[in-house]
């Protein structure tokens, strides 16, 4: 197998880079693929859309259906996970961490109290569950969380707001907060990540992030224009029609970046704990 | 001589893309266990998102947002330069492509985690070894 895998491999090389020879060279100015479409969408883009980010409009505007599936696609693979992984309840055979039972740090003293029976519970203030493999209380860790997970939180709504204006926009500002979410799972541990954004926001932000792109287009639709033609939200907005498609493409990227952030927090959460939401990295 | 000298220095990079590829083609291939499988299929993505990126860019261009001169509002599209700013079509296509990859990357991760569970294993030879003792 491997020798036919090596085989195959040489061969589609020397295919591809015999291939090669038809190409225009690195960064040509006037290569095929900048003659097509591109000289329109930079000449027009502000003038038409209002928006001098040009991969922003042709994201959201001029490739707006492309978008709205990828987005889709998103959900799809954040639903895929949760219905592949997630185990309610308890499964029948107890792994080797759920046989060592249940686990409470007493905060005060930092002593750590194990049950060996699974319906132990202790609702006090003092008392935090912690993962059954030991982890140590790391003060300099979580104090340095604690100070960043707000900015990194702060950064990802400036890059999904000035996605129009600078690089930057739904994908990119929902995956920073996203990773701001997981960074907590990471520094504190699962459960109280959970806490902050349980699951079932989760999975509603996520179907929200691709009912806002879907809806905004549907607006559209019952205002008298096509489907995701943004410049009928004039009517509705204080605005002229070209600069109410950058609005428009603005509310697209918030719908993107709802959804995508949820995607990505569902998938670590499902990942990391093979589906029982309790403990994992 | 200096044909051939031209030919490489103009073209390396597709080069380089497509040595990159091949490495993730060969990884999916030959390798035995699934999670080194799923880094194969990693390092192909990269090098297609890599190969785009290439193609969009032009020497001498800039990131393509529009430079609107200080005080305007808007910019006349005659006032506007092609050659300055890089193609944003590849740009726009491996934004989504990136996201997407990391997505799907999670589906697989989940299917490599059930089948771990069912079998114990993630070599794919002894995944095949239980299934025909069924």
């Amino acid at each position: 197998m491997k020798k036919l895998g090596l085989f195959v491999t040489i061969i589609c090389g020397a295919i591809l880079l015999y291939a090669t020879g038809e190409f225009p060279r690195w960064g040509e100015v006037r290569s095929p693929a900048s003659l097509h479409v591109s000289p329109h969408y930079i000449k027009y883009s502000v003038e038409e859309t209002d928006v001098p980010n040009i991969v922003t409009s042709v994201l959201a505007d001029y490739r707006g259906f492309d978008t709205m599936f990828e987005t889709t696609v998103i959900f799809c693979a954040g639903l895929a996970c949760f219905l592949l992984l997630r185990v309610f309840g308890r499964d029948d055979e107890l792994t080797p961490e759920e046989e060592k039972g249940i686990f409470y740090r007493h905060l005060p003293t930092g002593i750590v109290i194990q049950f060996k029976k699974e319906d132990v519970e202790i609702r006090h203030k003092d008392f935090e569950v912690v993962d059954s493999k030991l982890v140590p209380y790391d003060l300099i860790i979580k104090t340095a969380c604690r100070v960043l997970i707000p900015f990194i939180q702060l950064f990802a709504l400036y890059v999904v707001a000035h996605g129009d204006f600078s690089p930057g926009g739904g994908f990119q500002g929902g995956v920073i907060f996203g990773a701001s979410i997981i960074l907590l799972a990471i520094a504190f541990n699962l459960r109280s990540a959970i806490e902050k954004i349980n699951e079932k926001l989760l999975g509603i932000l996520s179907a929200l992030g691709v009912f806002i792109y879907a809806g905004i287009g549907w607006l559209c639709l019952l205002l008298g224009g096509n489907f995701l033609d943004y410049g009928r939200l004039a009517s509705i907005l204080p605005v002229d029609p070209i600069r109410a498609r950058a609005l428009g493409m603005l509310g697209v990227e918030i719908g993107v970046g709802i959804a995508v952030m949820a995607v990505m927090i569902i998938i670590y959460i499902n990942i990391a704990s093979a589906g029982r939401h309790d403990e994992g990295l | 001589m200096q044909h051939i000298f031209q030919e490489i220095m103009g073209k390396y990079n597709y080069w380089l893309y497509i040595v990159l590829m091949m490495i993730g083609l060969y990884g999916m291939i030959a390798k035995n266990n699934l999670i080194k499988k799923l880094v194969g299929m990693n390092i192909f993505q990269t090098a297609i998102i890599l190969f785009y990126i290439s193609i969009g860019y032009k020497k001498g261009g800039t990131l393509p947002i529009i430079e609107i001169p200080h005080g305007h509002h808007s910019i006349s599209p005659a006032a506007i330069d092609i050659d300055k700013y890089i193609n944003p079509l590849p740009h726009v296509l491996m934004l989504t492509a990136i996201v997407v990859s990391v997505a799907t990357f999670g589906v697989a991760v989940a299917v490599a985690l059930k089948i771990y569970k069912e079998y114990n294993t993630l070599e794919e030879d002894e995944i095949r070894m239980r299934l025909r003792e069924r």
